[in-house]
């Protein structure tokens, strides 16, 4: 066979191919997807969503995992928030160049490497053994700040490096200092893209397990976190930042874990809720970041 | 004082308090180092180094007591194995396919696909491969166990795939355009293109992705904790129950021990070495990016 | 001005994901045994119901060891145990001055089992299962023609309790004559799901817990009868049901299981109503969850221990003991 015949085979053969590849991705997507609807659909309601977990299937809900979640959620995007965007507004408007803001830097990227599990260890012995803050929602909370950290930081610089000089410049000649121009100008300006960092990290601790896993969140949890609003002065605790508490990702680990069929479905039930919060926020977070792109006509 | 003066002073406690803020990324890491190695080391006190790296037995809490990390090791080894033969090709397939061959409209329906695969929590991906895979590769394997390393690893490969394809591209990506035109106009197919002119180019950035894929896999837990079992094994069956280094630490924490006993040493013993591992592995992968980034600027 | 604001607001968001009635709840921590795990589970869901949210009930599963530490650690109010309290840990709560009320809840017939398919196994003896799991078995024992020379030539995959589980004594005592003395190679898991998800989906596995974990998964699961050679209490090989764990002839695996009451914990009035909300449900909740209920007597007995507070274990504080019988049972805990 001559030579350009069998290039042009190969190039026609490997198109083939090629779309055979990236279609195992779509494929394997869709029958994740397909099956847990097929298996949990069914489940969800109102009882679901509402109820305690129960040693009989039928009876067993998410309610305190979902809650739990979202205290989770809410405290660790609090404790994320400052501390990422300091760090970034240092690393992008303050910092120079010499070796220990590269250690730094470094320090970042490869914290975004770790596994997710040694952010546990390190939750397991500074927090709750060390510093005594037992099986605690603000335990859970900053070791998945900790975790989700470099998210942050990486977005806030993105979103401060893409505001021209010319903003600053111009505070300047007004007669503003450094910190009133970042305070007044350059923070509002990035804030779209600040908040799709924190949007980012906070789907990302929603679904973490092990570190939650590692601290100890318990499984058999059937109360909700002490509110904030207590009935005698001064009308704010911070008990329920201190109580036990479980998250959704760990209700379903503990429901796959059991052999019944019927925790099967409920575990199918309870991620289909998890996927739907993760899809939200991630889908959120895209939208803010197209909508700041496009406004942006510096 | 005169207000400028205050000014001034206010705005270097700010400047140092974001100072602060940046170096906790470095105190994150001394924590990390410090807490492992601290605990580590009342392990390597009633532990031998030579039998945590030799002893071909993990079995630290029974009466026959072996503290061998290989059988774990094993257990981490044949998951990621078979993750990297799944991710890899398809990865770096799907990657050129994206790069050299479709359209706009493709790229634009294929990336938020890999986006959602890899955004997708992987407590769902180990009921998937527990109660989905397993049964599946039961009805072709009848002797294989529930609990075994072949499922999660597939499902594994399948989660590490964007993570390859998004570097990779971006790897192909950064060739110039010249390089392909050059090539073209010499007669190449896209595919002679491909394999024979971006592929060699854009080798640091494939082999970046690949080393970060290996440190995801490794360090990856929940699947295996759910799908893989939790006996420590060393062997590379990929049909039998086995247990990873992550999923051990997982099991021994749900069963939550107390401080200062040698229980609790051996999940950081254990976390330590994984540490170790990805550490290495990251930072080639880093090291490789940088020299991608560097070729062609 | 707007700091407070934001500051408030997500303080709402918190308060409006809470219960009205969780103000001022108080908890009753519970910790232990993966075998009494769901009797307390299914006390504790009946008990919060009842209490409407004023009484909060954790319950984890550590494992008889596990929860024991704790217990003796002060850490938890009450400790679910599938055997009595051994020396080590008589230790520890003496040193740290906890005394405990031994409350027996239930009965267990250990059970034996193998996947569904495996149509070779009709029968074990003691002698095999001792083959089977003894310290000795370690890295030898591997094949199921190992134990018995007409069985195939296969991998035995084993699933057991975990060392911190009370099962594991229990069993290990029983079988291999010494409480901790087992082979280590197996999978272990103080978790009893684990062990039946194992089983269920392995066609060569072999393994034990606590038979209300059979009770909600017989189809997927095939009860083995265990022959101890012993014609006086039953001949044959005896399967751990009803009748025969209370009559006595399934030997040597049936046993009492527990739960231990801090003394102190027991003077908050929410320990209390627990308690004795469980001394009067345990026979009926025990038999929905698939053990041996003991006779009503055995229950008010318990109360009544509580309720003065008799401190100390019947067992001498020696850890598992074999063959227990009921009425054994009954004599002890009446003196």
């Amino acid at each position: 066979m001559d030579r350009k015949l069998l290039n042009r085979l190969y190039d026609r053969g490997f198109l083939f191919i090629g779309i055979f590849a990236t279609s195992i991705s779509l494929i394997f997507l869709l029958a994740l997807l397909l099956d847990i609807l097929a298996d949990g659909m069914g489940r969800l309601g109102w009882q679901f969503l509402s109820s305690y977990p129960s040693r009989k299937p039928e009876e067993a809900g998410i309610l305190s995992a979902w809650v739990g979640t979202v205290w989770i959620m809410v405290l660790t995007g609090c404790i994320a928030f400052p501390l990422g965007v300091s760090a970034a507004i240092y690393l992008e408007e303050y910092s120079r160049k010499n070796w220990l803001t590269d250690i730094i830097e470094i320090n970042i990227a490869n914290l975004a490497g770790v596994p997710s599990i040694i952010y546990g260890l390190l939750g397991l012995g500074l927090f709750v053994r060390f510093m005594n803050m037992e099986r605690s929602v603000i335990a859970g909370a900053m070791t998945l700040a900790i975790l989700v950290l470099p998210i942050v930081i990486l977005s806030t610089r993105e979103a401060i490096k893409s505001i021209p000089p010319s903003i600053r410049e111009a505070s300047y000649a007004l007669g503003a200092s450094k910190w009133q121009t970042i305070r007044n100008q350059v923070i509002p300006a990035a804030m779209p893209g600040i908040m799709t960092g924190v949007i980012l990290a906070m789907s990302r601790a929603v679904g973490e397990t092990a570190p939650l896993i590692t601290i100890g969140a318990l499984t058999y949890v059937a109360f909700l976190p002490t509110s904030p609003i207590s009935s005698e002065f001064p009308y704010l605790s911070f008990q329920g930042f201190f109580d036990a508490f479980t998250a959704l990702p760990i209700q379903i680990f503990n429901w796959v874990s059991r052999p019944q069929k019927g925790f099967a479905i409920d575990a199918a039930a309870g991620i289909i809720v998890l996927l739907v919060i993760t899809f939200v926020m991630n889908a959120f977070a895209i939208y803010l970041r197209q909508k700041y792109q496009k406004k942006i006509r510096w | 004082m005169s207000y400028r003066r205050f000014q001034k002073i206010k705005e270097w406690f700010i400047e140092k308090a974001l100072f602060l803020s940046a170096l906790f990324s470095v105190f994150i890491t001394i924590g990390i180092i410090g807490v492992l190695i601290f605990e580590t080391f009342e392990f390597f006190k009633v532990v031998s180094i030579v039998d945590f790296l030799t002893d071909t037995q993990w079995t630290p809490l029974f009466s026959e007591k072996h503290f061998g990390i290989l059988p774990l090791f094993a257990g981490t080894f044949v998951t990621t194995i078979i993750a990297m033969a799944v991710s890899l090709p398809v990865g770096v397939i799907t990657a050129i396919y994206l790069s050299e061959y479709a359209s706009n409209k493709v790229r634009i329906f294929i990336k938020p696909i890999l986006e959602i695969l890899a955004a997708v929590p992987t407590v769902v991906y180990g009921y998937f491969a527990l109660l989905f895979v397993t049964p599946l590769l039961q009805k072709v394997i009848p002797d294989m166990s529930g609990f075994n390393s072949l499922a999660p690893g597939i499902v594994m490969g399948i989660m590490i795939i964007p993570i390859i394809a998004s570097l990779s591209e971006d790897a192909m990506h950064a060739v110039p355009m010249s390089l392909r035109e050059g090539a073209l106009a010499l007669g190449a197919t896209r595919f002679q293109v491909a394999i024979k002119v971006v592929l060699p180019a854009a080798l640091s950035g494939i082999a970046a992705s690949f080393i970060l894929g290996i440190s995801r896999a490794v360090g990856e837990t929940m699947i295996v904790a759910i799908a893989a079992g939790q006996q420590p094994r060393l062997t590379l069956n990929p049909l039998v129950p086995i247990e990873t280094v992550t999923a051990y630490i997982v099991q021994v924490s749900l069963g939550d021990t107390p401080t200062g006993t040698i229980e609790y040493s051996t999940i950081f013993a254990a976390g330590m070495s994984l540490f170790a591992v990805t550490f290495v592995l990251n930072i080639v992968s880093y090291w490789l990016k940088k020299r991608f980034r560097e070729e062609y600027e | 001005m707007k700091k407070a604001m934001i500051f408030l607001t997500i303080m709402a968001v918190f308060a409006g994901f809470t219960a009205p009635e969780s103000y001022a709840a108080t908890v009753v921590k519970i910790d232990g045994s993966s075998t009494v795990y769901p009797i307390t589970e299914a006390v504790a869901e009946e008990f919060q119901k009842v209490e409407k949210g004023k009484t909060k009930v954790t319950v984890g599963i550590s494992g008889t060891g596990g929860g024991f530490k704790k217990f003796c650690n002060g850490e938890i109010d009450i400790s679910d145990a599938s055997r009595p309290i051994k020396p080590s840990e008589v230790e520890l709560c003496k040193k740290n001055s906890i005394e405990y009320v031994e409350l027996p809840v239930a009965y267990d017939g250990l059970a034996v089992m193998v996947n569904p398919k495996n149509n070779w196994v009709d029968y074990l003896t003691v002698k095999e299962l001792k083959k089977m799991w003894e310290p000795e078995a370690q890295g030898k024992i591997k094949k199921w023609n190992q134990i018995r020379p007409n069985w195939p030539d296969k991998e035995i995959h084993l699933f057991g309790a975990g060392v911190d589980s009370g099962t594991f004594d229990y069993f290990t005592e029983a079988i291999n004559g010494k409480g901790g003395a087992s082979r280590g190679d197996f999978t272990a898991s103080e978790d009893d799901n684990v062990l039946v998800q194992g089983i269920a989906t392995d066609t060569l596995a072999l393994g034990f817990f606590g038979v209300a974990y059979y009770e909600h998964n017989k189809d997927r699961l095939k009860l083995v009868p265990i022959d101890d050679e012993n014609d006086t209490n039953g001949k044959g090989p005896v399967l751990p049901e009803y009748d025969n764990v209370v009559k006595g002839t399934y030997q040597p695996l049936a046993r009492p299981i527990f739960i231990y009451v801090n003394k102190k914990s027991a003077e908050k009035s929410e320990v209390q109503r627990f308690i004795s909300f469980y001394m009067k449900k345990g026979a009926e909740l025990s038999k929905e969850v698939g053990y041996i209920a003991l006779p009503e007597k055995a229950y008010n007995l318990g109360l009544g221990r509580f309720e003065k507070r008799i401190a100390g274990s019947v067992f001498g504080g020696h850890g598992a003991q074999v063959g227990v019988k009921i009425e054994d049972l009954l004599q002890k805990e009446g003196k």
